[in-house]
C-alpha cells in the first residue's frame, strides 16, 4: 500500500506509517503480563501461604529468646534461719588479645579483684582465648569492675551457695556443684525439690535494646522449693560444741551425735567430727565428709542390753526384781568365754542394765529362740534403712537368725556381732521414752504431732524400762555423769571393741544414748566418741558427759518444765506473790 | 452516599489512631512492667544477700563469744535459777 507523500516531520516520519504486525504488539503485552502476574504470584506465595520463613527472618531482626533464671531453693531450719542459701555472683573473664590495659588500668583492675598485678598480667597475656579473673565475686565489686569498661573484660553471672552455719551442720547439708546442682547430703537428697528450672520467652526489642513485647512463654522459669528441716540451729550448735570440745579432750578419731525429738520423731541435731567448712572446700579429705550418724556403721556395744531386758519384760520371762546369777561375771560357750568388767554375783535384771553385765543380759538372751530375738531386733528398725532418702544411709548389720551359732545370739544381746548406725539406736530408745511405739524419723520439719507410731513394747514394760535407765544414770550405774541439774535422765553406756580385719582391737567406740526429762522424754541424744586415746575410754566417762551438756542446755532452750529439784530448788509462785522472796532466798 | 463514605472514612481514621495510641500506651506499660519485675527480682536478691548477712551476724558462734568475751556473761548455776511456775 502506498500514499502520497508528505513534508516529513517527526510526527509525520514515513518510517512509522510503516504498518507493523500485529502479533509483535501481543507478544510484548503477553510477556509484561506474564511478568507481572508471576511477582503477583510470587508475592502471593511469600506473603499469604509459605510467610513462616520471611516472618522468622524478620523476626529474628528484632525478636529475642532470654533465658530466665530460677533460683536454687533456701534450706531452713525449723525455725526459719537459713541454713543453706543461693545468691547471684558474677565472674569475671577476659579475652586476652582484646584486652590491652594501661599499667594505671591493670592496677586498678588488679586491686578490685583482690590480686597482685603481676598475676592478672601473667593471666592477661596467656596465649588462650578465654581466660577467668576472678570467680564468684560479690555483685558489688563486680559492677565496679564493669565501671572501668576496660575492652576484652566481661562478666558473667552465676550462682554461689552460702551456709552461714559453716561446719556446724556440714554433713547433713552437704554441698553443691559449681553447677548449683547437690552433691552430698541433704543438698543431694531433695535436689529435685531444691533445685529451679530455668525458663526462657520470647520477646521484641526497640531499637534502645528495652523489651517492648512479650511474644510468648517458652517455659515458665519454677524456682526451686525453700525446705525446712527438723533441724533446730540452737541445739544443733550446742551439740556440734560439745562433741567438738569432747573430741579434743579426749583426743578422739571421730564422734557424731544425734538429737531426736522424742514427741515427734524429729532429728532436732546431727553433728559429726571432723568436719569441715562447706563455703570454702578445699583440702577435704573423706574423714571430714563421713556422716557418721547416718552412713556409718558400727557394733554398738551395751546400749543395745536394754532391748534384750525389754524383750524379757514383755514375754513376762523376768520382772525388773527377778534375781539372775551372773556366775562371777563369766559365761562359757564352747570354747568361748563372755566375761563382765566387774564380778558379781546374783544381779536383778534392773541392776544387770545398771551395772551393764554382759552374763545377765546373755542369760536374758538364752529364754529366747533366735528367731523371737531376730524379729524384735527387726521391729526395732535394726538391719533396715529408716528410709530418710539420706544419699548413703547405712542399713547395719543384723543377720538372718538361721545362722546364728549360740554363741553369736548370746554375742547379740549386748551389741556385738551386729551393727547398726547412731540413728537407728536412737531410734531405738524412742520405744522407751514413747511408751513402747516406734516413730518415723525425719530429717524435715512436720506440722502438728505424728499419728500413732508402730507399738513394740507394752506401755508398762517401756515404764519399768524407763526407771531401770534411770537407774543406769543414777549413783552406782555405769554413768553417773550424764545427770543433769533440774532434770531426771535415763539411759545406757556402751563400751565397745572396735574389730578391725575380723579381729577385736584395744580401740574403742564410747557411746551413751539417753532421754530426758524421764518424767515427759522429750529429747533423745545419742553420743558416739571413736577411739578416745586420752587414757579414758569408758562410755560412762567420754560420752556420758557429751549427753549431760547438750541435753541439759537444749531443755533450757526449749523451756522444757524441770521436773527435778535445781539444787538448792526455789520455787517462785505468782500466786503469792512470792517472787522478790523466792529470789532473796536464792541469792 | 458521598457522606457515608466520608462518615466511614473519617471513622476508619479515627480507629486507626487509637489502634496506634493503644500500641503506645500497651508498649509504654509493658516496659515499665518489665522494669518493676526487673526490681522486684533486684530486691529478691537484696532480701537473699541481707537474710545471710542476718544469718553471719546472728550466727550462733558469734553471739555466744560476744556474751562470754565482751559483755562477760555466764550460764547460771542451778543453785541460782529460780523456776517460775505457772500460776494456777
Amino acid at each position: 500500500m502506498r500514499k502520497k507523500a508528505q513534508p516529513v516531520t517527526l510526527n509525520h516520519n514515513p518510517l512509522l506509517k510503516r504498518e507493523l504486525p500485529a502479533w509483535r504488539a501481543r507478544l510484548v503485552l503477553v510477556g509484561l503480563l506474564g511478568c507481572s502476574v508471576a511477582l503477583v504470584a510470587r508475592a502471593a506465595w511469600l506473603q499469604g501461604f509459605n510467610n513462616e520463613f520471611l516472618q522468622a527472618k524478620g523476626e529474628s531482626r528484632y525478636s529475642r529468646v532470654l533465658e530466665v533464671p530460677a533460683t536454687r531453693g533456701r534450706i531452713t531450719d525449723r525455725n526459719g534461719d537459713i541454713l543453706a542459701i543461693s545468691t547471684p555472683v558474677r565472674s569475671i573473664w577476659a579475652i586476652p588479645s582484646d584486652a590491652r590495659l594501661s599499667p594505671a588500668d591493670a592496677r586498678a583492675l588488679a586491686a578490685l579483684l583482690d590480686m597482685n598485678v603481676a598475676d592478672l598480667n601473667a593471666r592477661l597475656s596467656s596465649a588462650r582465648d578465654f581466660v577467668y579473673l576472678r570467680r564468684q565475686l560479690s555483685p558489688e565489686q563486680a559492677e565496679r569492675v564493669a565501671a572501668l569498661k576496660l575492652p576484652g573484660i566481661h562478666q558473667q553471672q552465676e550462682y554461689r551457695r552460702y551456709y552461714p552455719g559453716g561446719e556446724t551442720v556440714a554433713h547433713l547439708l552437704g554441698f553443691t556443684g559449681v553447677d548449683d546442682r547437690g552433691q552430698e547430703g541433704i543438698e543431694l537428697a531433695f535436689d529435685q525439690r531444691l533445685a529451679g528450672k530455668s525458663g526462657s520467652r520470647r520477646v521484641i526489642k526497640d531499637r534502645r535494646g528495652e523489651i517492648i513485647e512479650d511474644v510468648e512463654s517458652i517455659r515458665l522459669p519454677r524456682d526451686g522449693e525453700d525446705i525446712a528441716l527438723s533441724i533446730d540451729g540452737k541445739i544443733q550448735y550446742l551439740a556440734y560444741t560439745a562433741l567438738r570440745d569432747t573430741m579434743q579432750k579426749h583426743k578422739a578419731k571421730a564422734g557424731a551425735v544425734v538429737v531426736l525429738d522424742a514427741r515427734t520423731g524429729e532429728v532436732l541435731a546431727l553433728a559429726n567430727a571432723p568436719t569441715y567448712n562447706p563455703n570454702n572446700r578445699a583440702n577435704l579429705t573423706g574423714a571430714q565428709l563421713r556422716n557418721r550418724v547416718i552412713t556409718d556403721t558400727f557394733e554398738p556395744g551395751s546400749t543395745m542390753k536394754p532391748f534384750i531386758a525389754a524383750l524379757a519384760l514383755e514375754r513376762g520371762k523376768v520382772r525388773p526384781d527377778t534375781q539372775i546369777d551372773t556366775q562371777q561375771g563369766r559365761i562359757t560357750f564352747g570354747r568361748h568365754t563372755i566375761s563382765d568388767t566387774s564380778r558379781h554375783g546374783l544381779l536383778s535384771v534392773a541392776e544387770i542394765v545398771q551395772k551393764s553385765s554382759n552374763v545377765g543380759s546373755v542369760k536374758m538372751a538364752m529364754e529366747f529362740s533366735p528367731d523371737e530375738m531376730w524379729a524384735f531386733y527387726d521391729a526395732l528398725g535394726f538391719g533396715s534403712p529408716l528410709g530418710l532418702g539420706f544419699p548413703g544411709e547405712a542399713a547395719g548389720r543384723l543377720r538372718a537368725p538361721r545362722t546364728w551359732r549360740p554363741v553369736e545370739q548370746a554375742t547379740m544381746s549386748y551389741g556385738h556381732g551386729l551393727s547398726t548406725t547412731l540413728i537407728q539406736i536412737a531410734r531405738g530408745y524412742l520405744a522407751f521414752a514413747r511408751d513402747g511405739e516406734l516413730l518415723p524419723v525425719s530429717l524435715t520439719r512436720m506440722e502438728g504431732l505424728p499419728k500413732a507410731g508402730k507399738r513394740v513394747i507394752s506401755p508398762e514394760t517401756a515404764r519399768e524400762m524407763r526407771t531401770i535407765l534411770e537407774m543406769a544414770s543414777g549413783p552406782g550405774g555405769t554413768a553417773p555423769r550424764a545427770q543433769i541439774a533440774g532434770y531426771r535422765v535415763a539411759g545406757k553406756t556402751g563400751t565397745a571393741h572396735k574389730l578391725e580385719g575380723g579381729r577385736y582391737t584395744t580401740k574403742y567406740v564410747s557411746s551413751y544414748v539417753g532421754f530426758a526429762p524421764v518424767s515427759s522424754p522429750r529429747l533423745i541424744v545419742a553420743v558416739m566418741i571413736d577411739e578416745p586415746t586420752a587414757g579414758q575410754h569408758y562410755g560412762g566417762a567420754v560420752a556420758a558427759p557429751v549427753f549431760a551438756r547438750i541435753t541439759e542446755s537444749a531443755l533450757r532452750a526449749l523451756g522444757v518444765a524441770p521436773d527435778a529439784p535445781l539444787a538448792p530448788l526455789q520455787l517462785a509462785r505468782p500466786t503469792h506473790g512470792g517472787e522478790a522472796s523466792a529470789a532473796r532466798e536464792a541469792m | 452516599m458521598i457522606r457515608l463514605d466520608a462518615f466511614f472514612l473519617a471513622l476508619t481514621v479515627a480507629s486507626a489512631l487509637g489502634v496506634v495510641a493503644a500500641q503506645h500506651q500497651s508498649r509504654k506499660l509493658f516496659s515499665e512492667l518489665e522494669r518493676e519485675q526487673a526490681r522486684a527480682r533486684g530486691l529478691e536478691v537484696e532480701w537473699g544477700q541481707l537474710q545471710l548477712e542476718q544469718s553471719t551476724w546472728a550466727a550462733h558462734a558469734r553471739v555466744e563469744r560476744m556474751a562470754r568475751d565482751t559483755l562477760g556473761m555466764r550460764t547460771p548455776a542451778s543453785g541460782q535459777m529460780i523456776v517460775v511456775e505457772p500460776g494456777r
